[in-house]
């Protein structure tokens, strides 16, 4: 099956501009994500006072959540396979189903900070506070970012203005929102998982 | 963009891989494994990232100029992570370096 897309961009590097502008700049977000992950991992296991890791994290919820956006990555890749074959009905629907999915991640990590903050863990109280809500604040704030741009696109499509010639806007959108589930992906296991059994004197 | 269209099959074959990569991580996490644990959870990870990025985010049909950015972004990330781990871990092995 093909579809109307230009194959071969009149640029030197065989790619279009701005997709390559784009993976340029999810490297210099790699490096972002890195150095806050890089910063837990160095504090790991130093906090004074608690809260500690072995005591606060909810491992199925954030389970579910993790799924949440996964699927909202499965959704994205859909969406843009319907922009791209001009199936508005489909990048509807789908690109729907990412905004939806991306928002309820945001609710499950929305709730989850809400109950850390009453059970006495801040970005203030301790190491842990500190690395873990910088990380997933921004990670959150990443995500947040996403749904926003999302849906633009998808009232762009509402307006019937996201044929397939504008694929590239959503292509790009995408390898946002795949990157934003990457750095999910290893701050789950780092975060929740790693930790799990921490309390001071079982280093 | 490119020019390949895959198979809607496709991405659910790799959004079953990434359930069962899911599921496995959250199963590792309560079996102790000793520091094995460890290694299993950041490969299941990583498997799942690469499978992102090589189908989701089409990489597997792109340029080698976007294979040599993600490439290289990973490079420069286990740069910083192996010299600044580097120097936390070996804080102390040597006289008046502790912390």
């Amino acid at each position: 099956m093909e579809h109307a897309i230009a194959a071969h961009p009149p640029t030197s590097t065989g790619l279009d501009n701005r997709k390559l502008g784009f993976w340029v700049f999810l490297g210099s977000e790699t490096l972002f994500f890195g150095s806050f992950i890089a910063t837990y991992m160095a504090y790991k296991g130093e906090s004074i006072v608690g809260p500690y890791s072995g005591e606060i994290f909810d491992i199925p919820l954030t389970s579910i959540s993790t799924f949440v956006l996964l699927m909202s990555s499965l959704a994205m890749v859909l969406g843009l396979a319907g922009v791209q074959q001009g199936n508005r009905k489909m990048a509807l629907g789908w690109l729907g189903a990412t905004i939806l999915l991306g928002t309820t991640f945001l609710g499950f990590q929305a709730f989850e900070f809400t109950e850390f903050y009453h059970h006495g863990l801040t970005l203030q109280t301790n190491l842990l506070g500190s690395t873990f809500f910088i990380l997933t604040g921004f990670h959150g704030a990443h995500v947040t970012i996403g749904v926003i741009w999302l849906f633009i696109l998808w009232l762009q499509a509402f307006q019937g203005r996201l044929g397939p010639e504008k694929a590239l806007n959503v292509e790009i959108a995408g390898l946002y929102w795949h990157f934003v589930d990457i750095v999910w992906i290893f701050l789950f296991p780092l975060l929740y998982l790693i930790g799990r059994h921490y309390t001071p004197g079982a280093h | 963009m490119s020019g390949h269209v895959a198979p809607k099959s496709m991405y659910y074959a790799v959004f079953a891989a990434l359930m069962v990569g899911t599921a496995l991580t959250v199963g590792v996490a309560f079996v102790d494994l000793g520091a094995m644990n460890n290694v299993l959870m950041l490969g299941i990870a990583m498997t799942k990232a690469l499978l992102v990025i090589l189908f989701f985010m089409h990489v597997r049909w792109s340029t080698r100029l976007t294979w040599l950015v993600v490439a290289s972004g990973f490079f420069w990330l286990l740069i910083m992570f192996g010299i600044t781990m580097s120097d936390y871990l070996t804080r102390g092995w040597v006289e008046g370096t502790l912390k």
